[in-house]
Parts: C-alpha cells; sequence; structure tokens
C-alpha cells in the first residue's frame, strides 16, 4: 500500500480512510485478517498509536471485527462494506459537486465533460 | 502509574546563559514525544539532564519517580547527540560492550538489525560513512529494552533513505509501554511517528499538545505551525 499524508488534518483520519478505501476497493477481501498495529505502523512510517486509533474506528464502523486472541479481520458481511463504499463514494462527489459549483459548471455540462474526459485518457 | 518523566522547576544556567528556565513537565509512558525547538532553545541540555550527564541548577528531573542517577541509567537508554564511542571499535566489539554494560541489551535483535543491513561483524566504526554510523548507534540503542529512550538529533544530516529506515526502526523496536523522546528541529520528517510534541523556546515551555489535536484545532501540521511560532 502506499502511504500519504498531507498536512493539514489529523494523522489518525487520513490513516483510518486509507484503511478503509483498502478494504471497500478489495484490496483487503472480506473476512481477510488484517496487518497487526506494529506491522502497519512500520510499514506507514507512522506513530504505533495512530494507527490501533484508526483501527478502533474501523472497528466501530463496522468495517472491521477484532478478537482478543487472534487478531484484527475485515468484516465477513458484504452488505457493511457495500454501504460503506458508496457512502465514501458519495463523499467524494460531494466535494467534486462543490468544486464544479464554483466554476460555474452545472451537472449536465459536467457530465458531458467527464465522459470526453474518459475518452481521451483511454 | 508514576510518570516516566517529570520536570518541576527546572533550571540550568551555564554562566550568564540561561539554557532552561522554570520548566514544568509530564510525560507519560508509552508515548512517542518530539522535543521540538530550534537550536539553542535547551533541548540538548533537557535530554542531558535527564540521561545523568548534567545536574540541575534549580528545580528537578525525575525519571520513574527518582532523580538521575545509578537507578535511572538502568531503564534509560540515551543516544547523544555526538557520539562517545571510539572510532577503532568494530561491530562486534561495540556488541560486546553494549552486552557488558547493560543487562537489557538484546544482542541478537541487534545482530539481526545490523546483518539486515549487510554491516559486518569486523566493521571498524572509523570506516563507516556518516549515515551508517548513526545506524549502527541507533541500532545499539534501540536493542536496549527500556522504559525510556532519549534520542537527541536521531535524524540530523542523513539522507531521505536513511531517515525513512531511522524512524521505521524507532517505531518497530521500541518496548511496549516505553517512551521515546526525539528531540529535532526537523519536525516534518518525524511528524507523523510522534504522539505529542513539546516547543521549547528560549528555554521555555511554549506548547505541549498532541499532534492529532494541534492538526484539528489549527488545520495545519505541526511543522507550518513550529515555523509560525519560531519565525525569525
Amino acid at each position: 500500500m502506499n502511504w500519504e499524508f498531507s498536512p493539514d488534518r489529523p494523522i489518525y483520519a487520513q490513516v483510518l480512510e486509507q484503511l478503509a478505501a483498502a478494504i471497500v476497493s478489495g484490496r483487503y477481501r472480506p473476512g481477510e485478517r488484517l496487518p497487526s498495529v506494529r506491522e502497519l505502523a512500520e510499514a506507514a512510517a507512522v506513530n504505533p498509536n495512530t494507527v490501533q486509533r484508526a483501527m478502533a474506528e474501523l472497528e466501530q464502523c463496522g468495517l472491521a471485527v477484532g478478537y482478543r486472541t487472534t487478531g484484527r479481520f475485515v468484516t465477513g458481511d458484504e452488505t457493511v462494506i457495500r454501504s460503506m463504499r458508496e457512502q465514501m463514494a458519495s463523499e467524494k462527489l460531494k466535494a467534486f459537486d462543490r468544486s464544479m459549483e464554483r466554476l460555474g459548471v452545472g451537472y449536465e455540462e459536467a457530465k458531458e465533460m467527464l465522459s470526453k474526459w474518459n475518452e481521451a485518457r483511454k | 502509574m508514576t510518570p516516566i518523566l517529570t520536570c518541576t522547576g527546572l533550571s540550568k544556567r551555564y554562566g550568564a546563559k540561561q539554557a532552561l528556565s522554570g520548566v514544568n513537565l509530564t510525560v507519560p509512558r508509552g508515548r512517542i514525544v518530539g522535543l521540538l525547538g530550534p537550536n539553542g532553545s535547551g533541548k540538548t541540555t533537557l535530554i542531558k539532564i535527564a540521561a545523568g550527564l548534567l545536574t540541575p541548577t534549580e528545580g528537578e528531573l525525575r525519571v520513574d519517580g527518582y532523580l538521575p542517577g545509578i537507578e535511572t541509567k538502568r531503564i534509560v537508554s540515551y543516544l547523544p547527540e555526538r557520539t562517545y564511542l571510539n572510532d577503532w571499535m568494530r561491530v562486534r566489539d561495540l556488541l560486546r560492550y553494549f552486552s557488558d554494560f547493560y543487562a537489557d541489551f538484546r544482542v541478537d535483535t541487534a545482530r539481526q538489525m545490523l546483518s539486515d543491513l549487510g554491516i559486518g561483524d569486523s566493521m571498524r566504526l572509523r570506516t563507516m560513512s556518516k549515515g551508517t554510523k548513526e545506524k549502527v548507534q541507533l541500532i545499539l540503542v534501540m536493542s536496549r529494552e527500556s522504559e525510556l529512550y532519549l534520542l537527541d538529533e536521531p535524524i540530523g544530516g542523513v539522507d531521505p533513505a536513511t531517515r525513512d529506515y531511522i524512524l521505521r526502526t524507532i517505531i518497530s523496536h521500541y518496548s511496549e509501554n516505553a517512551t521515546v523522546i526525539i528531540s529535532t528541529h526537523l519536525i516534518a520528517d518525524v511528524e507523523q511517528v510522534l504522539d505529542d510534541v513539546v516547543f521549547l523556546k528560549e528555554g521555555q515551555i511554549h506548547t505541549v499538545s498532541s499532534v492529532d489535536e494541534l492538526r484539528e484545532e489549527k488545520g495545519k501540521s505541526v511543522d507550518a505551525l513550529f515555523r509560525e511560532v519560531f519565525r525569525c
């Protein structure tokens, strides 16, 4: 995984976001065992307590399940993963919509631009 | 539980120069703490008092409830800013030296890390590059199973790859519930490994906060904030 952090937001929130993205994108499969806190901390070069906090929130929102003895796993409940995926995507869409609005680009025009852009990048 | 480090009205004067004045600070266990400040702000003085190398002019500093001394040196692992190791020593001499001095030295851990880096037993300190020397010393210090690690400028003057290696070594090798204090002025480089930051300004505490709280409150990195506080 390629960890990147922006300077303006808490690091635990960014770790949480990137772990959640790895789960909803299927990079970590449903039911798969997640790396330990230490392993993740070392890989991302961030503080273990920060990773611990992100993991706790990952459990809170139902994407991960922790067991005292065997570690943490991605939830096996795929409906939870799907609904989180939609929720995260809709956050991104909201941000996209705001930026387009600032440029005076409406929905229809944006749709057209998006498909043109998609053609061009192929 | 007793905090791992407490300072009460801690002051240090060198002749006319006031290096620390009236520092009150409590550092809990299980944290990685950045001791941040520009050159001459008192970082090294504070660390040296904690390591038992300097005595305060006024006030006191306690490690695990004890004044610095034999009791505390047993549980404190200290990486000085400048090396105290003799440069004729070979890696195997260093390993024996640390094993002799410290009951908590994990020689196998040290050996493993050194061999991962391709540093052989018979290499001498003198023939190593600056970066390699720094890595060897950090490996020795982090291979102790200590309760408090005091790292004075562990990433000063090394290249980015070495810096990453050093940070990863710190994260993966400090023992559980131990506290690591890292002094540096290169904040952007260490920011993401820190739990808490302590800003020192002209020998006094300016700010004590958790990194995430600072970012949440100010909406900017600790590095950016530091530049504001210490603008010349």
